[in-house]
C-alpha cells in the first residue's frame, strides 16, 4: 500500500541527492545548476503528493508556480554560465572572485 | 492495488537511481540524459497521484526546453571536463557525511512523527477521481482564484528572457546595421550626387 510517507520519503531522498551533488561537484556549475533542478524537482513532488492527500488542487498550482521559477532560474543561470565562460574561459567555481566578495 | 504500488516502486526507483547517476557521472551529457530520465519518471508518479496535467507539462518543460538548455550549453561550450572532476573524491567524505546526515534526519523525522494527526489513518494514497477532469479543474482555479499568481508568473518568464538575452548579447565590432533616422532624413540634396565622368574613364 502506498501512502503519504512513501512519497515523501522520495522526495527526501531526491532532495539529499540535490544537496550532495552540490557538494560533491564543487567544481562544475553546470551540475551544481542541475542539482538545484533535482531540489526544485522533490519540492515538486511533495507539493503534489499533499495536493492529492488533503484532495485540494492548489498544491498543484503552487507546483507549476515552482516550475516556472524552476525554468527561468536555468535560463538565467546558464545565461551567466555562457558570460562567465566567455570572460575566464572556465567554469570552475573556485575561480568566481572577480567581486572580491 | 500491487499493480499501483509495483508502478510506483518501478518509478521511484528509476528516479532516484538516475539523480543519483546525474551527479555522478563523468560525463556531463550524460548526466544531462540522466536528468531528463529521472524527470520523466518523476511525471510518471505525477500521473499515479493523479496530476496528469503537472506531468505533462513537466515533460513538456523540462524535458523539452530546460534539458534541451543545458545540452545546448554543454555541447556548444568548449570545456575541459576532466580538470573540473578533479575534486570530486577529495569532497566525497564531507559530501557523504552530510548526505547520510541528512537522510537519518529526515528519517527521524518521518519516523518520530507517526504518532501525529497526519498519519493516524493510513489511506492508500490514491487520487479521487472526480467527474471534472484535472486539466479543467486546474484551469478553473487558475484563473480565478489565483490569478494574480498566474501574472506573476508571467513577469517571472518575461524577466527572465529579457536578463538572459542582454546577459548573452555582445556587440560585435563590423556589423553593418539598418540607422532608421538617417534613412527618414535623407533628401534629395545628399542623397544624389552628380558627377562629371570622363569618357573611357571610371570615377
Amino acid at each position: 500500500m502506498i501512502t503519504l510517507e512513501h512519497y515523501l520519503f522520495l522526495g527526501a531522498i531526491i532532495f539529499t541527492l540535490g544537496v550532495l551533488g552540490i557538494f560533491l561537484n564543487k567544481k562544475n556549475l553546470i551540475i551544481i545548476l542541475m542539482s538545484i533542478e533535482l531540489i526544485l524537482l522533490s519540492v515538486n513532488i511533495n507539493f503534489i503528493a499533499f495536493s492529492t492527500y488533503i484532495n485540494d488542487i492548489s498544491g498543484q498550482i503552487f507546483a507549476m508556480l515552482t516550475l516556472t521559477v524552476a525554468a527561468a532560474e536555468a535560463a538565467i543561470g546558464l545565461a551567466i554560465l555562457v558570460v562567465f565562460f566567455r570572460n575566464l574561459g572556465s567554469i570552475e567555481v573556485n575561480k568566481i572572485n572577480q567581486l572580491k566578495g | 492495488m500491487v499493480l499501483y504500488s509495483l508502478t510506483f516502486y518501478l518509478f521511484s526507483s528509476v528516479a532516484v537511481l538516475s539523480a543519483l547517476m546525474v551527479i555522478s557521472a563523468k560525463n556531463p551529457v550524460h548526466s544531462v540524459l540522466f536528468l531528463i530520465l529521472s524527470f520523466v519518471n518523476a511525471s510518471g508518479l505525477f500521473v499515479l497521484l493523479g496530476a496528469e496535467f503537472l506531468a505533462m507539462i513537466l515533460v513538456v518543460v523540462y524535458v523539452g526546453a530546460v534539458a534541451v538548455l543545458f545540452l545546448f550549453v554543454v555541447m556548444m561550450l568548449d570545456i575541459n571536463f576532466v580538470k573540473l572532476r578533479e575534486g570530486f573524491l577529495q569532497y566525497l567524505p564531507f559530501g557523504a557525511l552530510l548526505g547520510i546526515v541528512l537522510v537519518i534526519e529526515l528519517g527521524i523525522l518521518f519516523l518520530t512523527d507517526r504518532s501525529s494527526n497526519i498519519y493516524k489513518n493510513q489511506t492508500p494514497l490514491q487520487p479521487i477521481v472526480n467527474e471534472v477532469e484535472n486539466t479543467k479543474m486546474i484551469g478553473q482555479i487558475l484563473y480565478t482564484e489565483y490569478f494574480y499568481l498566474f501574472q506573476i508568473c508571467g513577469i517571472i518568464l518575461l524577466v527572465a528572457m529579457i536578463g538572459s538575452i542582454t546577459l548573452t548579447l555582445r556587440d560585435k565590432g563590423g556589423v553593418k546595421r539598418q540607422n532608421i533616422d538617417s534613412q527618414n532624413t535623407v533628401d534629395a540634396s545628399t542623397a544624389i550626387e552628380k558627377k562629371k565622368v570622363k569618357i573611357g574613364e571610371g570615377i
